[in-house]
C-alpha cells in the first residue's frame, strides 16, 4: 500500500529524514515512535503530501506522492489525516465537520453526505453531538470528530499524527479506542505516537525512529520488550518513567 | 434658530451626497482592499511585491494631496473626472490600502492547521479560502472594519477640497456668504455626529460579538 524507498529530507544542515525505507501492506498498522525531532512527523506528512522531500521515491497505492504535484489534491483527498490539535472547523457543527470533506471536494449529495456523517459520528460515540460546535466539545470528543471527518471521505490509508498527545490522561482512552476498532476493520494506519500500550496491543509493527533514520523495527514484542538498541532502550526507559 | 432651519435643508442634502460618496469609496476600498490582501498574500514574489509597494505609497500619502493628485494632475494625463467621481475614486483607492491590511491580519489570524486540516482533505486554494479561512477571518477583520466605516465617513469630508458638494462644502459655502460660522459648523458637527452614531453602535456590537474568542 506504501512503499517508502531511500526517502530523505534535510531543513537546512539539518537531516530530518535520512535514507528511509519502508513497505506498508494494506490492513497493517504501524506505529512510529522515537524522541521528539526525530522526524516522525516530517514523514507522516510526507505520506499525504503536505511536506516535501529531497531525495527518494514515496508511492502510495500506485500513485507517486510529490508535494508539487498538480493532482496532490486528489490524492489527499484518499489518505485521511488525524492532527494533534484536532484542527476542526470552529465555524461548523461536528456534522458540518464530518460532511465538509465529501460534499465539497467528493461531491457527494447532502442528503447523503449527511446520512454517512451521523453514523460515523454514531459510530465514535457522538450521536448525540452532532449539532455542537467544537468550543463546546472535550478534547477527546473533538478528536474523535476529527477522526470521522476524515474517515468520511472514504480513505485508503489513515494517518496520525500525535492523536492523544494534546489530551487530558482520562480522554486519552475513549480515543485509542475508536482506533483500535479502526485496527480491527482492516484500516491501513500509520500512528505517531507515545502511547506505547496502545502500539503493544494494536500495532503489526512497531518503527523507532531516531535522527531522520530507522533504528529498529518489528513487532511491538520484539521492539517494546526487547529492543536490540541503546538508543531504543534508553528512549523506552525514558517514556516509561515519564508515565 | 431661524437659521438653522433656513440652513437645514441645504445642509441635509450635503448629507446625501457625503453618504453617497462614502458608500461609493466604501464599496471600492472593500473590493480593492481584499484583491491587495490575496495578492500581498501570494506565495508568488510577482503579486506580492508590487501590491507591497502600492500599498506603502498609497499610505505614505495625505488623502487630500492624492484627491488633488486625481482631481487636477490626471487631466494632463487624459483621464477627465467629475469632482464626485475623483472624490469617491480617490478615497476608495487611499481607504483600500487600510482594508488590505485589516483583511490581511483576519486573514492570517486563522491557525495555519485550519489549512493543513483542509488540504488534508484534499481541498484546494479557492476552497479552502471560501469554505475554511474566509468564514474564520471575516470574524477577526469584522470590528476593525467598522472602525474604518466611521473613518471614512469622517474623512468623506476631505472630498470638499476637490469642489464637491457634499456636507462639508455645503457648510463652508453657506457660512462663507452669511457669515454665521457658530451655526452653521455646529449644524454640520451634529450631523456628521448622527451620521456615525449608528456605525459606532454596529461597531460596538460588532467588537462584542467578535471581537473575543
Amino acid at each position: 500500500m506504501i512503499t517508502v524507498r531511500h526517502l530523505s529530507k534535510a531543513f537546512g544542515a539539518h537531516r530530518v529524514l535520512d535514507d528511509v525505507s519502508l513497505e506498508i501492506r494494506r490492513g497493517e498498522v504501524v506505529c512510529i515512535i522515537g524522541a521528539s525531532g526525530s522526524g516522525k512527523s516530517t514523514f507522516l506528512r510526507c505520506i499525504n503530501g503536505l511536506e516535501s522531500y529531497d531525495l527518494g521515491e514515496l508511492i502510495v497505492d500506485g500513485y507517486v506522492v510529490r508535494k508539487e504535484n498538480r493532482d496532490i489534491h486528489a490524492h489527499r483527498g484518499q489518505v485521511g489525516m488525524v492532527f494533534q490539535r484536532f484542527n476542526l472547523f470552529p465555524h461548523r457543527t461536528s456534522l458540518e465537520n464530518v460532511m465538509e470533506g465529501p460534499i465539497y471536494v467528493n461531491g457527494v449529495p447532502r442528503a447523503t453526505a449527511r446520512a454517512e456523517a451521523v453514523a460515523l459520528l454514531t459510530k465514535v460515540g457522538l450521536g448525540d453531538k452532532l449539532d455542537a460546535y467544537p468550543a463546546s466539545l472535550s478534547g477527546g470528543q473533538q478528536q474523535r470528530v476529527a477522526i470521522a471527518r476524515s474517515l468520511a471521505m472514504k480513505p485508503k490509508v489513515m494517518l496520525f499524527d500525535e492523536p492523544t498527545s494534546a489530551l487530558d490522561p482520562e480522554l486519552v482512552g475513549d480515543v485509542l479506542k475508536v482506533m483500535q476498532q479502526l485496527a480491527k476493520d482492516g484500516m491501513t494506519m500509520v500512528v505517531v505516537t507515545h502511547e506505547m500500550g496502545f502500539a503493544r496491543e494494536v500495532a503489526d509493527r512497531v518503527l523507532f525512529l531516531d535522527d531522520g533514520r530507522i533504528l529498529e523495527q518489528g513487532p511491538p514484542e520484539e521492539v517494546l520488550r526487547t529492543p536490540k538498541h541503546e538508543r531504543t532502550r534508553d528512549f523506552l526507559q525514558r517514556v516509561i518513567h515519564a508515565l | 434658530m431661524a437659521d438653522a432651519l433656513e440652513f437645514l435643508p441645504i445642509l441635509l442634502q450635503g448629507c446625501w451626497t457625503t453618504v453617497v460618496v462614502a458608500l461609493c469609496a466604501l464599496t471600492l476600498s472593500t473590493v480593492l482592499g481584499f484583491a491587495w490582501a490575496l495578492l500581498r498574500l501570494s506565495p508568488s514574489p510577482w503579486l506580492r511585491r508590487p501590491t507591497i509597494g502600492f500599498i506603502t505609497v498609497i499610505r505614505g500619502i495625505p488623502i487630500i494631496v492624492q484627491l488633488f493628485y486625481i482631481y487636477f494632475v490626471f487631466p494632463d494625463i487624459g483621464i477627465t473626472l467629475s469632482a464626485f467621481q475623483a472624490g469617491f475614486i480617490g478615497l476608495g483607492l487611499a481607504y483600500s490600502a487600510y482594508q488590505a491590511e485589516n483583511f490581511r491580519a483576519g486573514i492570517e489570524a486563522v491557525d495555519p492547521g485550519q489549512i493543513e486540516a483542509a488540504q488534508s482533505l484534499g481541498m484546494g486554494y479557492g476552497r479552502i479560502m471560501r469554505r475554511v479561512i474566509l468564514p474564520q477571518a471575516i470574524r477577526t477583520a469584522l470590528p476593525p472594519y467598522g472602525n474604518t466605516m466611521i473613518m471614512l465617513l469622517k474623512d468623506s469630508s476631505i472630498a470638499s477640497t476637490i469642489t464637491v458638494s457634499e456636507l462639508t462644502r455645503e457648510g463652508q459655502l453657506i457660512a462663507s456668504s452669511t457669515f454665521k460660522n457658530m451655526t452653521v459648523f455646529t449644524l454640520v458637527a451634529l450631523l456628521y455626529l448622527t451620521m456615525s452614531l449608528p456605525l459606532t453602535y454596529l461597531t460596538h456590537r460588532l467588537e462584542k460579538r467578535y471581537g473575543r474568542k
